[in-house]
């Protein structure tokens, strides 16, 4: 059985590396799928799933930080609702 | 005073649509006098959003992940066999060939690697045509198909075959019944595509998969829009062939495949001459690196097909709950039902598609195929499923993909939502119609 704070520790540094992608669609999307696809494994009790999703996500974690290295070297202006400050969105 | 014209631009987009309307009419006058041609670039500060899926999509972050070793380290050629390079390489091809065939359903050494669908549409065509005409000259497309398609069957016209083009219902989906009978024993070839580039209507690809393989006809379907979005399976289906492209699956742009049945195997006379790769259908050496991020684009939209297409589902239909509770006039081209929901086509009668697009500057929207959006002709497309004039010159195509965001969506439609009720404040026509003019009954003047 994966302890509970080796699962927690792995979402939060997915989490963290997502944040770090440079271009906004790219951002947004990692995190949303991160939490998605946590979400939809939560009740899993099967350990086989689990290590085969553990091992999958510790591949993209890789992948995460390598990928938010490119987009912050070949970044590009921000998008325009980006640029939007948060006391108009309201 | 531009500085204030910009806070009250971003005010504005992001104000609830009653307002905005209220407002707009002080404002119009600011818009006409200050935001002329030379400074639309100060309506948006930063880029735009994209909404263009169709025309091509972002590389997934995945995907250049796997690119990247083989346009550094790896970059041997993969059909040198007598190193290790050449032999990294190879062995990268075929994982790739496998992803891909994995995703339609067929067995790898029916997938043979291209420059994109373009060129998959090409041999398709003209290599089943030429290879069997010295039997069979008919050859079945329809009105609405890729350009790329049309050009094709353009030529083997000229060749000599003849080509039966077949109409779309007003819904842009073609009869099977008609279909049926425009089949001959001369037919060799019919080609239709899944899912339409401009208004995202899917064709009955089984039904025509069932007809052709029943009357031993080869059927083709140029599948760009449609691999990795919806579920296609060359088995179940009957497809013989079926084109690929790379860019529209969140892969790199300049590759692409074909799908070629080998049992029975369905033969094609190349049109590319050299060194016979690619079991001599398409030679010149194999782009390792475009390839490799085909395969893993494919991949990924296999594991993800059902997650992405629920949120495409989600955000399509906040689009078109947003718009068509905002706004009256507004048709959706294409069939409801059996369409792809992340390409939404609008006609906004009363407003000029152009001036729309002009508009709408920061956000990437097209009015249809971005092969012919240099010209301000109607699209053909629109045209053939018997668009009024005026409809089709006012359509605007909206495309949502992976990476588009609730807010991006919103956006979107609060910009379009404003920019048609303004435009359509301005117009004359509008304003008629407002008083119970029905337009088709009006006498223009004579000239």
């Amino acid at each position: 059985m994966v302890p509970k704070s080796q699962i927690l520790n792995l979402y939060k540094s997915l989490l963290r590396e997502s944040q770090k992608f440079a271009s906004y669609n790219f951002r947004s999307y990692a995190v949303r799928r991160v939490r998605d696809a946590f979400r939809e494994f939560q009740n899993m009790q099967d350990p086989e799933i689990i290590r085969n999703k553990l091992s999958e996500a510790y591949k993209n974690l890789e992948i995460i930080k390598r990928q938010a290295l490119i987009s912050q070297m070949y970044q590009s202006d921000k998008l325009v609702i980006e640029n939007i400050p948060r006391s108009i969105k309201s | 005073m531009l500085k204030s014209l910009k806070t009250l631009h971003r005010r504005i987009c992001q104000l609830p649509i009653e307002k905005v309307v209220q407002a707009s009419s002080a404002n119009i006058q600011h818009f006409s006098t200050e935001y002329d041609k030379y400074q639309i670039k100060t309506e948006f500060e930063g880029r735009p959003l994209y909404l263009d899926a169709q025309a091509t999509t972002p590389m997934d972050p995945r995907v250049l992940d796997e690119m990247l070793p083989y346009m550094t380290a790896q970059y041997g050629n993969p059909h040198s066999r007598t190193h290790a390079y050449g032999w990294e390489s190879e062995a990268a091809v075929e994982k790739a060939r496998t992803q891909v065939a994995n995703l339609i359903g067929a067995d790898p050494k029916e997938i043979i690697f291209t420059s994109g669908a373009t060129e998959s549409n090409n041999i398709a065509l003209k290599g089943v045509a030429r290879f069997y005409g010295a039997k069979k000259r008919h050859i079945i497309t329809t009105q609405t198909e890729h350009k790329c398609v049309l050009d094709s069957c353009r030529a083997l016209e000229a060749e000599g075959f003849n080509i039966t083009y077949l109409p779309v219902q007003t819904n842009g989906l073609i009869s099977l019944e008609e279909l049926d009978k425009t089949i001959t024993p001369d037919t060799s070839l019919v080609s239709v595509m899944t899912v339409n580039n401009e208004i995202g209507v899917t064709q009955p690809i089984t039904e025509i998969g069932r007809l052709c393989h029943a009357k031993k006809i080869f059927f083709h379907t140029d599948a760009a829009q449609a691999v990795g979005k919806i579920p296609l399976n060359v088995q179940t289906m009957n497809i013989d062939l079926m084109s690929i492209s790379g860019h529209k699956v969140y892969g790199p742009k300049g590759v692409g495949a074909i799908y070629v049945r080998r049992r029975p195997r369905v033969r094609i006379e190349a049109i590319q001459s050299g060194g016979g790769q690619e079991r001599g259908i398409r030679s010149g050496t194999v782009p390792t690196p475009l390839v490799v991020g085909l395969g893993r684009a494919c991949e990924i939209s296999q594991q993800e097909m059902k997650y992405d297409h629920e949120r495409i589902e989600i955000l399509s239909k906040r689009l078109l709950d947003r718009i068509f509770g905002e706004l009256s006039h507004v048709v959706r081209n294409g069939d409801q039902v059996h369409s792809y929901p992340g390409c939404i086509n609008l006609s906004f009668a009363y407003v000029e598609g152009e001036s729309l697009l002009m508009a709408l500057k920061d956000v990437a929207l097209s009015s249809g195929s971005a092969c012919t959006s240099a010209s301000l002709e109607p699209s053909y497309v629109l045209r053939a499923i018997g668009a009024d004039e005026d409809l089709a010159h006012s359509s605007i195509r909206f495309g949502i993909g992976r990476f588009t965001t609730e807010e991006e969506v919103d956006y979107t439609a609060n910009k379009c939502i404003y920019h048609v009720t303004r435009l359509r404040e301005m117009s004359p026509l509008w304003e008629m119609v407002q008083e119970g003019v029905d337009l088709k009954t009006i006498q223009w003047s004579q000239h």
